[in-house]
């Protein structure tokens, strides 16, 4: 039965591809595999503005949106027709192709990284060989979506922005890679399926999931960080901070191409959460072994709600790092532990399973982190201001 | 420790999530318009026109002294003066507004108009809730929108109502009391006449006058 | 699903699908050399890149198609853009479509098309069929170990180069600011 429930969407699409002439077999079982993706994680997006409306008033001492619906439940409703009717407003100098493209490669690209999430058992929309790579690939174009919109609009500020974004996600990308390259050496596969698999074990009662390591505690920590950044979220989102920059790279746009970057945005941010989850929290399977009698695909869902909290809770926390902050920061102190926890995750492999193995390690983790945040605090020490003026 | 400043505010907004629920110090969200901030007495805005009594045409206590309508900044009271006269809480005959419109979207209820009012007619209400369509016919007020009870006035404004109540009745009194005053000093004159007429006539030998013009002179707090 | 150069029997949908990216790659490429704004040309070569991409995964390789776009579309794009914008932001146009040397451009394109088209078709390609063996990223990178190590080691020191390369020279424009 807990079978049956757990596989459910895989044999829904079976029994639906009965009915489907062989010739076209393969397009219409490529195109149920993809509808559920459009439908659930727009709809996830729906959820996720309302739970951070809600959240952050919660957090903020004050209730969110509450009149449109109960509890405000219609409020994503309402913010979708106001996105659709809105005036589509582009400016005369603006460069009319890049303008319009803009949102749609950044919303094709987001789409696109969902192919490889392995949201269930045997529910994988393609299972790549290389699909870890996959993800990267895509996550790059968004990049070059972000400079398409800022450029495009020919205002200074809105190229600012994008000048910034695109220096935080590149400067960014790379502890994010580094991060998973541990995951990889420890798995030895790029395939997020296989990866997920190697976690879906159980010693007793605790899975053998990577964040139960020391280098995967970091790993994933670093992760998230970089996660965060890639996103433009809370607190690296300077390049689009409403009090800093007005709307950054899509300050130009308005109606439905603005909801579109929302979109293409939360859909990254739900990605990333997705990737972690499958390289660091297990993907699929259950926390505790007594557990596994719970659906595959409920307990993804479960962990993405989690880290979607974490990262709203985040949000209504920590103010918002200045570039320079957040700059040195990703090259000073990210990039160096991301590095170490490669060594570290090296080490781990090449020691007997044990206890010695876990002090090691830990201590090699936390070590250069200390050691790493007192030599940043230093170099921020704070000097005499001096003042030149015009004579 | 590496991370504490974070991990404390996360702790924070986490207690701040959590106890938005329970208490009512966390979540500090007043939903206008069910519920309603209380506002000190101070609190003015738009004046109103005080009525004694029950009646509002016969209890306003404005004469139509045209003062607060010199004295508004921003000239948003209109006055009309009657022609005739109708008695006033005292009985004196006094004149009264037949047309007394404030424009409200002018008024800044800077409260000039109370400060300078001899008869403390006009006084200052609490009302801000005029959300209304018509931008210009809606926010003029008329003498009827105006005109508000004294029991009103003691509602929104207890000490200051209760102290122009005590002033008002201190200066009947002391109205009054003049007023027997002078009508005791009258009438004391006015029997000093009689009295010198009487022993004038008392000279000449009519009894009949005598006993006419020997009135019992009474108390001089008459009316 | 092999593709044989010189076979006959090519499935359909293949043959569809290579002809739209082949002219997804040459429309871009000849796009880059005709139009008037440089942005607009490296947007059009993006194109091109990722074309290119997916030829790459028809054969099969999908380590070197995924890295291509990462390191085409990704990087060498946004540095491009990036150049022009730092140095020519002042000289863009902004109206019309082509270029005034649009002739030029796509004669240039064309010839080398043309010439490396013949010595493409004049191989002797029609022997034995290659069998597409699909390399897995464990053989490539246990083959970057072993075999290929120095090449490896060699471009790793070239980047790192680069890189203090660029630190130096940001560095050094910072103290005369000062």
């Amino acid at each position: 039965m807990t079978q049956t429930v757990d596989q459910i969407f895989v044999l829904g699409k079976h029994w639906l591809l009965e009915y489907v002439p062989i010739a076209a077999k393969p397009i219409v079982s490529a195109v149920l595999s993809v509808i559920p993706i459009m439908v659930a994680f727009p709809l996830l997006f729906a959820i996720t503005t309302w739970l951070e409306r809600k959240g952050l008033g919660r957090m903020q001492n004050r209730l969110g949106p509450n009149r449109t619906g109960p509890m405000g439940l219609w409020q994503p409703i309402a913010d979708g027709i106001k996105s659709l009717t809105k005036e589509d407003i582009v400016p005369l100098t603006a460069d009319h192709v890049v303008h319009f493209l803009a949102p749609l490669l950044l919303v094709a690209a987001a789409f696109l990284a969902y192919a490889v999430l392995p949201v269930g058992r045997n529910m994988v929309l393609v299972n790549l060989d290389a699909g870890v790579l996959f993800f990267f690939a895509v996550g790059s174009v968004v990049e070059l979506a972000v400079f398409m919109a800022g450029w495009s609009s020919r205002s200074k500020y809105s190229l600012l922005g994008a000048m910034r974004a695109i220096a935080q996600m590149i400067s960014y990308e790379v502890p994010l890679v580094l991060a998973t390259v541990a995951v990889i050496m420890q798995s030895g596969t790029l395939s997020t399926v296989e990866i997920v698999e190697r976690q879906a074990g159980y010693t007793g009662l605790l899975p053998h999931w990577y964040v139960f390591t020391p280098w995967g505690i970091l790993g994933f920590i670093l992760f998230m960080i970089a996660a965060t950044a890639e996103s433009n979220r809370s607190p690296f989102d300077l390049p689009e901070g409403e009090s800093e920059i007005i709307a950054g790279y899509y300050i130009e746009y308005s109606g439905f191409k603005f909801a579109l970057f929302f979109l293409g945005e939360y859909l990254g941010m739900f990605a990333t959460s997705g990737i972690a989850i499958t390289l660091f929290l297990g993907g699929w399977s259950a926390p505790l072994s007594v557990l596994t009698f719970i659906p595959s695909w409920i307990w993804f869902f479960a962990k993405l709600l989690v880290l979607i909290c974490i990262f709203i809770w985040i949000r209504g926390t920590l103010p918002r790092l200045r570039m320079d902050q957040l700059m040195s920061f990703a090259w000073e102190f990210i990039l160096p532990m991301a590095l170490i926890n490669m060594f570290v995750a090296g080490v781990w492999h090449f020691m007997a399973s044990g206890f010695v193995r876990w002090i090691a390690c830990a201590t090699l983790v936390i070590v250069p982190c200390v050691v790493l945040s007192a030599l940043l605090k230093r170099k921020k020490k704070l000097q005499l201001r001096t003042y030149s003026f015009a004579e | 420790m590496l991370g504490e400043g974070i991990i404390k505010g996360l702790a924070e907004t986490a207690r701040n999530f959590f106890g938005s629920y329970l208490t009512k110090e966390r979540l500090t969200t007043v939903q206008y318009p069910e519920e309603r901030l209380p506002q000190n007495e101070a609190f003015r805005n738009f004046p109103f026109l005080v009525f004694d009594g029950a009646d509002s045409e016969a209890g306003l206590r404005c004469v139509s002294c045209h003062i607060c309508e010199k004295e508004c900044p921003p000239k948003c009271i209109f006055i009309e003066k009657s022609k005739d006269k109708k008695p006033d809480a005292v009985g004196k005959p006094q004149f009264y507004p037949v047309v007394f419109d404030i424009d409200v979207s002018v008024c800044m209820s800077c409260q000039i108009c109370v400060e300078v009012c001899p008869f403390d007619a006009i006084k200052m209400d609490v009302e801000y809730d005029y959300p209304t369509e018509d931008r210009f016919a809606a926010l003029l007020f008329n003498k009827h929108q105006l005109a508000k009870s004294n029991d009103y006035y003691h509602q929104i404004h207890p000490t200051e109502a209760s102290a122009v109540d005590a002033a008002l009745a201190a200066e009947r009194e002391s109205a009054a009391a003049k007023a027997a005053a002078t009508a005791a000093a009258a009438a004391k004159t006015a029997a000093a006449k009689v009295s010198a007429e009487s022993r004038a006539v008392k000279a000449s030998p009519d009894s009949a006058v005598e006993s006419i013009t020997e009135p019992p002179l009474s108390g001089g707090d008459g009316l | 699903m092999a593709a044989h150069i010189g076979s006959t029997q090519r499935p359909k949908s293949l043959m569809i699908s290579f002809l739209i990216i082949a002219i997804m790659v040459a429309g871009g490429t000849a796009a880059a050399m005709v139009l008037r704004n440089p942005i607009h040309c490296i947007l059009a070569l993006t194109v091109s890149f990722a074309g290119i991409a997916a030829l790459y995964l028809k054969l099969g390789a999908q380590f070197v198609g995924f890295t291509q776009i990462m390191v085409y579309v990704g990087a060498v794009a946004i540095l491009a853009v990036f150049a022009i914008m730092m140095t020519q932001s002042r000289r863009i146009p902004v109206a019309g479509i082509f270029s005034r040397n649009a002739s030029v451009g796509l004669f240039t394109a064309s010839a080398v098309f043309a010439v490396l088209g013949w010595a493409i078709l004049s191989q002797p390609g029609n022997g034995p069929a290659v069998q597409n063996t699909s390399v897995s990223v464990q053989q490539i990178g246990g083959s970057l170990m072993h075999e290929y190590v120095l090449p490896l080691e060699i471009v790793g020191l070239l980047l790192t180069a680069a890189l203090i390369g660029a630190v130096v020279i940001a560095m050094d424009r910072k103290e005369d600011a000062e």
